[in-house]
């Protein structure tokens, strides 16, 4: 499949996180940390993340790099000890008031009613996230039970159509989730994500679990149903390729920080960050010309014990002394579009694939832009 | 289905077991009770000193095999010989007479006891932290004292001190037994501390099992799951973190039943309840040899139908054992 | 219910040499302080009583209340309490411990054998397990007992560890067919490595949680059994235990007359070493699983505990923008 921006989606030009009264889901500024005793370790640090409506913007980062703690936390799901230490959340859907609801703000009761309804989430194992004693109409049905209230038969009709949109047969309406195969889980698992139509989806790293084959009919699946159901979507994952092909815009975290956002055309073609290099080095194009893979060397940090400054330092093939005191703060890219952001104001853009220049002062872009495919 | 039927056919030889071992006590341990039993009860009459032969291998007629034969169809025609005691009683009328009290008693504060501990073990589980986790240190010191000791302290407070309930017999001598009110009346106000006592004392090993295996369930991610649907907290707790934690508590429950036998049978003897423990205790106090194995084999087949009903709740309970073929 | 219920076993967390006392949980440690004030005791008391527990003072005519002379007062024939306690607490730690470590020997053999060879061996041992897991206990050793009536503590030990081993054995063997399918074992079994240096070397070390908890609750069990025997009459009465002690109380109509100090004092012995034994068990599940650990971390005061449909705590430092 040709990697192309899924900019087309929605016909809109990928545009820099949508101003503050356009955003579905805003996050800004949110901090979230886990306290074990006296220490604390920062999870997330200061990230800032919009999603239009509509919107398919994906989260790239390893383990430990806090993107399922942004999402997670982001609708309160967290257990202790974490806790959340600032920022702001709002949601702006079309069912609440105008001015937007701070999910922050809203107490056990409220958040019962947003949930779901406004914000679902596919959980990465359909197999633990799905309860193993109960039939699958019983885990779909309670959710509409909570909020919406039907009659019997509207409720039927209702399980009934969300099973079709995945391509499940009716008749496993009344299997438990151990008789269904993996790939026929995450279809559950969406069908119940979206049972009462809620304008965002998160998904944490939905098709990790599956092979290569369910895989892609899982994600095409997805690309579908948004066309057709309109909602946004947070697909995390630690697979940035794969971000390349379904998101609109792209986010990268790591080491719970932001360390890159930009559209998927930008992130592709002008990766600004080290890291996001990086990543983009680490797995083969199918099509286009031979190398050998790069990778990242070193390890993912230990978030208890972060160096100053950016914590990609021990890792990062450019960096010097001034790294070791920056704000990590993401700032517009020089030579790239509108909405292209990176959290380090040295190394400029260049193509990934195929020529690293290191820069330490703004270079002209100079290879001409090669092929995609 | 294929569950109960592999369980079914475990229990079948767990009973054969129970039956030999029984076979193979009187004839491996030294000493010999029918001697000892004629000498005490010169009145036996020929048959009776013939089955007590079957039963116990005196005078070890014919080879071990012979007399296992004789044994068991001596047993599978329902005889399980004379009681020397209550000579002439066969030991299956006098189980007759004290199998229905015990089951009455045992049986309803077994279900009581596992009912409440696993409601509270539900709430201590789910309210980590708050006022259950407090009572902890004493439901665990209850859990490990010695059940008699609470039916002393028991009988000394409600019955002797206080004279609430009483704390001896099963029901007021002198009573007619039978479906009428007096003998209701007086049999439920003689069970009502020994039921107390065995709830009290088994209760708070139900309630820590499930608080610990609730607190692990809830940590699952389709509680996770179940939370960020936003169902109401209820349906949380039992549809989806209990109805899941209680699943090792019923399997679990075989382990535990051998617990519940002892206790009630100490129970019995204390509060001289006319069941099958206070009978046990008088035939070994009077060498009564016949009615303890009676016994015994009848408290083991309690036992094993016990665990196999526990099985087939657990079957219901846990659709995941309907598919697959071993468990 | 001694018993712990046997959970799904969970990935065991075995601490470091060095580690292992402080990662004990607060439970653990009182339980294991408590029950070595009684080992201390077991293994001092017959010394340091002041009198012979069997010796009877042909005077007494009533249970006398404890006095400076007789700290825990008199029984009925003259005979002073405390030492009895004393001694009669060696017997039933000595009791428990060898029925423990009988028990958890044959458990681990046996458990560890059906969980690692499989096949024939395991379905073999597994039905074994089984049939003395639901054979009842008490009754058994009361019916054994009563033909033994005058057995000391080493055939007792033989007898309560041989219906106490199986429900070890089904823990240790479930744990051992969990890490049996683990990948270094299968490294190990290609490289050649001997079966039973696999065994002792590479399963062992992660089931020593699941084997100290074995030998707890079996300890229990036999406490509590052998004290319930005794208090029946069942059981040996050439030796001094607390059971023997509660038989006499009660034969001496103890509790009708209000004799306290006679019946309290074994009473509360008894429950207090089953109590160390069950917090000593306690911590262990909390070592071996770590979800059941108390969550660190202080709360405010004021502030309720958090239920699990609670949600995320925010706590702003500032102003939201």
């Amino acid at each position: 499949m040709t990697p192309a921006p899924a900019g087309a989606v929605n016909g809109s030009q990928p545009e820099q996180p949508p101003a503050g009264s356009q955003a579905v889901l805003e996050i800004r500024d949110l901090s979230i940390v886990y306290r074990a005793g006296d220490a604390e370790v920062k999870a997330v640090d200061h990230v800032d993340l919009a999603l239009a409506p509509g919107e398919t913007v994906g989260l790239a980062g390893e383990s430990g790099s806090g993107k399922s703690t942004l999402a997670l936390g982001a609708c309160r799901l967290l257990r202790p000890p974490a806790v959340i230490t600032g920022g702001s959340v709002i949601y702006r859907g079309s069912r609440v008031a105008k001015e937007g609801v701070e999910i922050l703000d809203q107490g056990s009761r409220e958040l019962r009613k947003l949930r779901w309804r406004e914000i679902s989430i596919v959980f990465q194992s359909a197999m633990n996230a799905l309860n193993p004693v109960l039939r699958v109409r019983d885990q779909l049905g309670d959710v509409l039970d909570a909020h919406l209230h039907l009659k019997r038969d509207e409720k039927r009709a209702r399980l009934e159509t969300l099973l079709d949109l995945v391509g499940i047969p009716r008749d496993r309406l009344r299997s438990y989730p151990h008789e269904l195969s993996g790939g026929m889980r995450q279809r559950v698992m969406i069908a119940m994500a979206l049972a009462v139509d809620p304008e965002v989806v998160i998904m944490d790293e939905p098709t990790t679990a599956l092979d290569v084959v369910v895989q892609r009919e899982i994600l095409a699946q997805i690309v579908e149903l948004q066309k057709r159901l309109h909602f946004a979507v947070l697909f995390i994952t630690h697979d940035l390729s794969l971000l390349l092909e379904i998101a609109d815009r792209i986010a990268v975290m790591y080491a719970g920080q932001l360390v890159e956002v930009g559209s998927a055309e930008q992130i592709h073609n002008r990766p600004a960050h080290p890291y996001t290099r990086g990543l983009l080095a680490s797995f083969p194009s199918v099509h286009g010309t031979r190398r050998t893979l790069a990778g990242i060397p070193g390890t993912p940090p230990d978030l208890r014990s972060l160096p100053p400054g950016c914590p990609f330092v021990p890792r990062c093939r450019y960096a010097a002394e001034p790294c070791r005191s920056i704000d990590m703060r993401v700032r517009p890219v020089a030579g790239s579009g509108a909405g292209h952001l990176s959290a380090c104001p040295f190394v400029v853009p260049e193509p990934a694939i195929g020529t690293p220049h290191p820069q330490m002062s703004t270079a002209a872009k100079t290879a001409p832009e090669e092929s995609r495919s | 289905m294929q569950f109960i039927i592999r369980r079914l056919g475990f229990y079948a030889v767990a009973a054969w077991a129970a039956v030999t071992v029984n076979f193979f006590i009187p004839r491996v341990l030294p000493g010999t009770p029918v001697e000892a039993m004629l000498a005490q009860h010169p009145q036996l009459t020929a048959a009776a000193v013939r089955a007590l032969d079957i039963e116990f291998g005196v005078g070890r007629q014919g080879s071990l095999v012979h007399q296992y034969g004789a044994y068991l169809s001596q047993l599978f025609s329902g005889n399980l010989g004379v009681s020397t005691s209550a000579y002439p009683a066969t030991v299956t009328s006098v189980l007759g007479t004290t199998i229905p009290w015990t089951l009455m008693l045992v049986g309803l504060a077994t279900i009581v006891s596992f009912v409440l501990g696993t409601l509270l073990g539900i709430l201590a589980g789910w309210r980590r932290g708050g006022r259950f986790d407090q009572l902890l240190p004493a439901f665990t010191f209850l859990q490990a004292t010695p059940y008699f000791f609470l039916a002393l302290v028991a009988i000394q407070l409600f019955s002797n001190d206080w004279h609430l309930f009483p704390g001896y017999g099963g029901y007021t001598l002198g009573d007619h037994i039978g479906f009428n009110g007096a003998f209701i009346s007086s049999a439920l106000r003689h069970g009502i501390l020994p039921a107390a006592t065995i709830i009290v004392t088994s209760m708070a090993g139900w309630m820590l099992q499930m608080r610990n295996v609730m607190i692990t369930t809830i940590g699952e991610d389709y509680v996770l799951a179940a939370e960020a649907k936003g169902l109401s907290t209820r349906r949380v707790m039992f549809t989806y973190a209990a109805r899941n934690a209680i699943l090792p508590n019923i399997a679990g429950f075989a382990l535990a039943i051998g617990f519940v036998v002892a206790g009630a049978l100490v129970m019995e003897i204390v509060f001289s309840y006319p069941g099958v423990g206070y009978t046990l205790y008088n035939a070994v106090t009077q060498d009564d040899f016949p009615v303890m194995q009676g016994i015994f084999l009848a408290i083991s087949g309690a036992v094993l139908l016990a665990c196999l009903l526990a099985d087939v709740i657990y079957v219901i309970a846990d659709p995941r054992t309907r598919t697959r073929a071993a468990y | 219910m001694a018993v712990a219920v046997s959970l799904p076993p969970s990935p065991a967390v075995v601490p470091r040499r060095g580690q292992f006392l402080r990662a004990m949980p607060a439970k653990a440690k009182v339980g294991g302080a408590i029950l070595a004030v009684f080992v201390l005791i077991a293994i001092i008391g017959p010394a340091i009583a002041p009198f012979d527990p069997s010796a009877t003072n042909p005077l007494a005519t009533a249970p006398a209340p404890p006095t400076l002379h007789h700290l825990l007062g008199t029984t009925s024939t003259g005979g002073d309490v405390l030492s009895q306690l004393l001694v009669g607490l060696r017997s039933s730690v000595l009791l428990g411990v060898l029925t423990a470590s009988i028990a958890t020997l044959l458990s681990m053999a046996t458990g560890l054998t059906a969980g690692f060879l499989g096949g024939v061996a395991d379905e073999g041992l597994s039905l074994l397990m089984n049939v003395f897991i639901v054979l009842p206990a008490l009754p058994l050793l009361i019916v054994l007992l009563g033909y033994l009536p005058h057995s000391g503590d080493l055939p007792t030990a033989i007898v309560l560890s041989a219906l106490g081993w199986s429900w070890g054995a089904r823990v240790i063997r479930a744990q051992t067919l969990t890490l049996r399918g683990r990948d270094y074992i299968a490294a190990a079994r290609e490289t050649g490595e001997r079966t039973w240096r696999i065994v002792v070397f590479e399963i062992l070390p992660n089931e020593v949680s699941l084997i100290a908890a074995n030998f707890v609750g079996t300890f229990l069990y036999a406490i509590l059994t052998s004290v319930a025997l005794a208090f029946i009459g069942v059981a040996n009465f050439s030796t001094w235990n607390l059971g023997t002690i509660l038989f006499w109380a009660q034969n001496g109509n103890a509790f009708n007359i209000g004799a306290w100090w006679w019946y309290v004092p074994p009473g509360v012995a008894a429950a207090l070493l089953g109590m160390s034994l069950v917090l000593l068990n306690f911590g262990l599940d909390e070592l071996g699983n770590p979800r059941l650990r108390d969550s660190s971390g202080r709360r405010k005061r004021h502030q309720r505990a958090w239920r699990p449909t609670d949600p995320t705590p925010v706590e702003r430092r500032g102003p939201a923008t």
